[in-house]
């Protein structure tokens, strides 16, 4: 047990090295350098040699990867090309701002997405599943920026309950920050819901046709405890994963509601990060994201483990 | 005087196809149960009898329905009942015990709290008493240490024990009647022999009825008081075991019991020809297009039950009176007919101190220097002859498959050395020149497995024949294949169907075909019977037997079944967790003396004679892995020395010369000869 | 494993149907899939003829009857340049169009062959290269695909080999657990103890059992492609206007949300149902061929 859990960590280390690896040397192999990029369409000769220098730019790739990963781990991302201030600083509350959508968001899609599944599993083909499965599929079909967009016209434009767009700085307090996320939340939950639902329900009608099942009946048991001591916790086992990649999608997913919303938050700096090519911002955004979305995996994987029996005993069958 | 316990009337259960066909399932059944006996229910696969089993718990796969006739349990009608009054009698009053315990048990729940909720469903007492009641029944079950156990995990326990959870289970709410669905399938001859013994002690002593659903007529004889068979939806036969064993009336009854390989007569027994109908299509009798002793009445109508004896025994047949004219037990002595043919001196393989292992230690396992486990084979040295067949024979974790998986070059030998004429066949089949590859062939147990489901038995074949012999053309290729195809007695027209469209034996002989059509010098045939009805094995064997007799093939046939293995081999090799017990021809190894593992396995078989009492001679403790000194039988032999056994590895005894019958044991052969033969 | 369970017998129906006339047999079955497969085909006949049927041109602007409301001379009204939204709508999904079908191709090839490859020789090329791409998987997609357009530019060309790549990698753990699933068959082991060379086991034996998995994740592919291009047109990264684009025209409508909804609804109606329409047809090919699973991660 304490080997499968350490082995997990290692493996997760291994992935953010990698991940490194893959945004630094990814950038790289693109053509141009940051200088390039940043400048753009207004590079001359001089402005190049003058932003490299100031970047050290001209060093050789290795030695600035090894500099760029020496002051990750010290926590230090690199300086952003477009506000010339580190990276670290211009992320600041950002970050808390995003969690506490991505939080908010998660802790409602989850339990209705389960619940939601559950039942559209037990009642297949009847209208109850018919009913749930629809509005799944809807809300898969339609990019969130869509989402947001219909639910803009109807609470903000039509209904006038809620901003269209925030207009207030990063680092305000949260308490400002509330009436500007129900909508965001809104749209996130959407999304999250319909995709976990659709496995959750997947999972239960395979469980309701197994066979330990079908012995529980033959036994007498009464449905009810069939559903909640039978069959939930073993179609649950497989969802922990779901839910930790629909988390793990919400970490990039976010971006474009933020931009929509134009809330301060990781997502929407990303976006200017690109649109200003600012590429130390970037990589420096990238790894971060990629980074959390390693953890939230390992989180989901180490929850699996210690919920499934059969992964926890030594000897298997 | 005794009630019926068990009404079945005239019951008729059908489903829609996907184009609205009605196919019916089980057709006019009528059977009747008496408290406290137990029925035998036998048929072949698709004769309708685990859907019978099910529809006495009154449950119907979805899709299916009830057509007519009826159930009546303890007087109840079970398709009238609510679900809540099913569900107070399921488990209460007929609890059913299903053909997979290991799929049947919740993974995420502990066995002991499973079997507490069947105590609960039935009873309103504290938890307490509850959980001593569990511990109770698992003991009842033969299970060690209940207080242990009740704590495991279902995948943490071996098949044999997963099956005993489920008999506590079954009878934890004390029912009137079992149900029990091929419960010993995917269990060990010696295993299966316990948990039987296990059930009839239980069951006299409970007084419980069962009814006991099998394809495995050595099962049922020893299981039942009474018989009923089944063939394509019908009843054709009910009688008392004895009787029906003895002088079985219906031409189908015969039949079978012909066609079943047998531990005491050597030979290939007859086969059936043809395959059961879709139940309820033809117009007469089911059996008549493959029956010997039909007429024109046979096909057009059907036959209705007679009465034979008030024992009761009940047949379905218009000729019965001629059938039981023959004496049957003259008859099968005549039926079996030993295999000739001619068996060369020079070997075909040789194998001398092999050593295969699965473990290959990691980094991890290096740094820490876990000691490496035992080998899973070791010591294996054996000369197998040209033409002749060699049968390897042990339960799981013998080694056989390890042992014909390495000699065909999918797994490498850690040590030893195989040769096969002058080549070296140590080397994985990737490293193999492609004639020596062609040499060896190997055919696998499961058919639906073995073929990809994708190809045509054109493509299938085809294989073969562009990759040993590329110089064929395509249409001389195309020729081959009918050719293969008749040879294996299929039509030619087979060539553009698909496994999903053909019968098990079919896919077989579809897979002998692929084989045979390397023209092979050795043929490795990994339990190639053990998935097909029992009619059908007789016909494989005997096209086995006729292929090996056109060019001398050598055969290394895997059986766990040693009927089957006295039917064909001329030498048989036991082997016990990877090591050789003993190595002898077939008449050698089938009479003493034995090896004390042979000697265990032989009292376990199970033969289609209700008189006979199998011997339990030893434990059914699962081995996990070979002991690393000493006898690999040490852990479990009735016969063992201690001390001796344990620490020095038993010698071998040669009987007359090296090459002739060789035993590894250290109790000398003239002891174990006086021991057996008493 | 000692006594194992009957093979059964009897066939299921004797008929020689190979398992492509099956298949579309029980796909006609389903009227989720029919009605899905019909969108798609309506949706690739618009693509296809649009530009010679509508009513008007869809660049052409005329700033004085810009922001009306549906009428009948312009069934969706028009936009704020003036332009007809009924006529952008329609024509505005051909470059997604041409762009994600060539994509998807790729992805699946390239994903497909690279994941059996790897799920078929396994071993320490296998372990290191699902690190790769479990890292790359990790790294969010917008980023990915935003980063390789911005400096690349927005060429057709660079969009098809991006989304190509990028969702090709997702396909590859794919084709890797359908083929892991197959490899332990029989039928593989015989190939091999037949002495079978590796790429014929891979094509021959593999390949048309693993197909079934890469159509239907094929068809999710294109689904979430399309949402993706959209998204990043929506972003200004995707066609350059005044392509007509339905991304690009709910990103450049949104302002006039309040007074002409419908510059926004046409783009999105037509978006959303070729998208569930593909996702329709994946579910009733899916379940038509036998597999009942939806995989793979949202976008």
């Amino acid at each position: 047990m304490f080997f499968l859990i350490m082995r997990r960590l290692g493996l997760a280390v291994v992935t953010i090295f990698i991940i490194s690896l893959i945004v630094f040397f990814g950038v790289e192999a693109l053509p141009g350098d940051a200088a390039t990029a940043y400048l753009g369409q207004l590079a001359t000769d001089e402005s190049l040699k003058a932003l490299r220098e100031e970047f050290g730019l001209n060093t050789p790739p290795l030695e600035r990867y090894v500099n760029w990963l020496g002051d990750l781990v010290r926590g230090d991302l690199g300086d952003s090309l477009s506000r010339r201030k580190p990276v670290t600083e211009l992320i600041g509350n950002r970050f808390r701002n995003t969690a506490v959508l991505a939080a908010a968001a998660t802790i409602f899609a989850v339990p209705i997405a389960i619940v939601l599944g559950v039942i559209a599993g037990l009642t297949r083909d009847k209208w109850p599943d018919i009913t749930v499965s629809l509005v799944a599929i809807i809300s898969m079909t339609l990019p969130g920026f869509v989402i947001a967009t219909v639910l803009i016209y109807i609470f903000a434009i039509r209904l006038d309950w809620f901003p269209a767009v925030t207009l207030i700085p990063s680092d305000a307090p949260i308490s400002q920050l509330l009436p500007n996320i129900v909508l965001p939340i809104i749209t996130l939950t959407f999304v999250m819901v319909a995709h976990i639902l659709r496995l959750v329900r997947t999972n239960m009608i395979d469980v309701m046709l197994s066979d330990y099942v079908q012995m529980a009946r033959l036994k007498g048991v009464p449905m009810i405890k069939i559903v909640f001591q039978h069959a939930l916790p073993n179609a649950m086992l497989p969802t922990i994963n779901i839910i930790a990649l629909t988390i793990a999608w919400l970490v990039g997913g976010v971006a474009i509601v933020e931009t929509i919303f134009n809330y301060p938050g990781i997502g929407s700096l990303m976006i200017h990060g690109i649109t200003d090519k600012d590429l130390p911002l970037i990589q420096g955004i990238a790894i971060i994201l990629a980074a959390i979305f390693i953890v939230i995996n390992l989180i989901a994987d180490l929850l699996s483990l210690f919920l499934n029996p059969r992964l926890r005993t030594e000897r298997g069958h | 005087m005794n009630d019926i316990f068990v009404n079945i009337e005239n019951l008729s259960i059908g489903y829609f196809n996907k184009r609205g066909m009605l196919i019916h399932v089980l057709k006019n059944v009528s059977l009747q149960i008496k408290p406290g006996e137990t029925l035998g229910l036998v048929g072949e696969s698709g004769c309708g009898k685990s859907t019978l089993g099910q529809a006495m718990m009154g449950y119907l796969r979805s899709g299916s329905r009830v057509l007519g006739g009826s159930i009546h349990f303890s007087g109840q009608d079970m398709f009238a009942l609510s679900v809540r009054q099913l569900e107070s009698i399921r488990g209460n009053k007929i609890a059913l015990i299903p053909q997979n315990a290991g799929k049947s048990l919740t993974p995420t729940m502990r066995v002991g709290k499973q079997i507490i909720e069947a105590i609960q469903l039935n009873a309103d007492i504290s938890k307490d008493l509850a959980k001593r009641q569990m511990l109770d029944l698992l003991s009842k079950v033969r299970l060690p240490h209940p207080e242990v156990m009740s704590e495991r995990y279902p995948h943490e326990l071996s098949g044999g024990q997963q099956q005993r959870v489920v008999v506590a289970m079954a009878l934890a709410g004390k029912p009137e009647m079992l149900i029990l669905d091929e419960p010993t399938t995917g269990l060990d001859v010696t295993t299966q022999a316990h948990i039987l013994e296990l059930l009839r002690d239980i069951v006299t002593e409970l007084g419980t009825a069962m009814m006991y659903i099998s394809h495995d007529l050595g099962v049922i004889a020893r299981v039942s008081h009474r018989v009923a068979l089944m063939y394509a939806g019908e009843i054709v036969e009910d009688a008392p075991v004895t009787e029906i064993f003895r002088s079985p009336a219906h031409p189908y009854a015969r039949g079978l019991l012909e066609s079943i390989p047998r531990l005491t007569l050597a030979g290939i027994p007859n086969s059936m020809p043809g395959q059961p109908p879709i139940p309820g299509t033809l117009p007469g009798c089911s059996f008549a297009p493959r029956c010997s002793f039909a007429t024109d009445i046979c096909s057009s109508e059907p036959p209705e039950f007679d009465t034979i004896s008030q024992a009761p025994h009940l047949v379905r047949c218009h000729h019965w009176k001629k059938v039981v004219t023959t004496d049957f037990s003259q008859e099968l002595v005549r039926v079996y007919q030993a295999v000739e043919h001619k068996i060369e001196e020079d070997p075909a393989i040789e194998l001398s101190d092999v050593e295969i292992t699965y473990h290959r230690p990691g980094l991890i396992d290096r740094l820490s220097r876990t000691p490496t486990p035992t080998a899973t084979v070791s010591d294996f040295t054996l000369t197998v002859r040209r033409g002749e067949t060699l049968a390897l024979v042990g339960e799981s974790g013998s080694g056989k498959s390890t042992i014909v998986k390495t000699i065909s070059g999918l797994l490498s030998a850690k040590s030893g050395c195989i040769r096969f004429a002058a080549c070296d066949l140590m080397v994985k089949v990737d490293d193999r020149p492609m004639d020596l590859c062609r040499q060896v062939q190997l055919i696998f147990q499961n058919p639906d497995a073995s073929l990809n489901p994708r190809h045509t038995v054109a493509e299938i074949l085809d294989q073969p024949l562009k990759l040993y012999f590329p110089k064929m053309t395509r249409d001389e290729r195309r020729e081959r294949q009918i050719e293969l195809l008749e040879r294996v007695r299929l039509d030619g027209r087979y060539r553009l169907r698909y496994p999903g469209q053909m019968s098990g034996g079919e896919k077989q002989r579809v897979a002998i075909a692929r084989a045979f059509a390397a023209e092979p010098e050795v043929v490795l045939c990994d339990e190639v019977t053990s998935a097909l009805d029992v009619s059908v094995q007789a016909a494989v064997l005997d096209l086995l037997a006729d292929l090996q007799k056109e060019r001398n093939t050598t055969y290394i046939y895997i059986a766990h079944d040693l009927a089957v293995v006295r039917a064909i081999a001329d030498r048989v090799v036991v082997l016990y967790q990877g090591r050789i017990c003993e190595v002898g021809t077939v008449d050698e190894i089938y009479s003493p003396p034995y090896h004390p593992y042979t000697e265990t396995l032989m009292g376990a078989v199970l033969v289609p004679d209700p008189d006979a009492k199998p011997k339990l001679l030893a434990s059914d403790t699962p081995e996990l892995s070979p002991p690393a000194q000493g006898c690999a039988f040490q852990r479990r032999c009735p016969k063992c020395i201690p001390n001796l056994c344990v620490t020095v590895t038993p010698p071998w005894q040669y009987a007359h010369g090296v090459d002739g019958y060789k035993i590894r044991c250290h109790i000398p052969l003239h002891e174990l000869l006086v021991d057996q033969v008493n | 494993m000692a006594i194992t369970a009957q093979v059964a017998e009897q066939p299921a129906i004797i008929k020689s149907r190979s398992p492509l006339a099956e298949t579309w047999d029980n796909l006609r079955r389903s009227s989720a899939g029919m009605i899905g497969l019909s969108l798609i085909v309506i949706h690739l006949i618009i693509a296809l003829t649009s530009p010679y049927w509508v009513p008007y041109d869809p660049l052409e602007m005329n700033a004085k009857i810009a922001n009306q409301t549906p009428s009948l001379e312009h069934l969706m009204g028009t936009d704020k340049l003036g332009r007809d939204v009924f006529s952008r709508s329609m024509v505005g999904g051909r470059v997604s169009l041409v762009v994600t079908i060539l994509a998807t191709i790729i992805a699946v090839t390239w994903g497909g062959l690279t994941g059996i490859l790897l799920g078929f020789l396994g071993g320490r090329a296998d372990e290191i290269c699902m690190r790769f791409v479990d890292a790359f998987l990790s790294i969010p997609w917008l980023l990915i695909l935003l980063l390789i357009v911005s400096i690349l530019g927005t060429e057709m060309w660079v969009q098809i080999f991006t989304f190509g790549f990028t969702y090709g990698v997702s396909t590859i753990r794919i084709a890797r657990a359908a083929t892991l699933d197959h490899v332990t068959n029989d039928y593989i082991l015989a190939a091999r103890a037949r002495g079978e060379h590796k790429w014929t086991i891979v094509t021959r034996e593999l390949l048309p059992n693993v197909l079934d998995v890469l159509l239907v994740d094929g068809a999710m592919n294109w689904s979430w492609m399309l949402l993706g291009f959209t998204s990043l047109s929506f972003l200004g990264f995707g066609v350059p206007p005044p392509t007509p684009d339905w991304g690009l025209m709910i990103a450049q409508n949104r302002q006039i949300l309040a007074i002409q909804p419908w510059a926004v609804f046409g783009p999105v109606i037509m978006l959303s149902t070729l998208i569930i329409g593909i996702n329709l047809f994946a579910d009733a090919f899916a379940k038509a061929l036998g597999l009942d699973r939806s995989q793979g991660a949202p976008v």
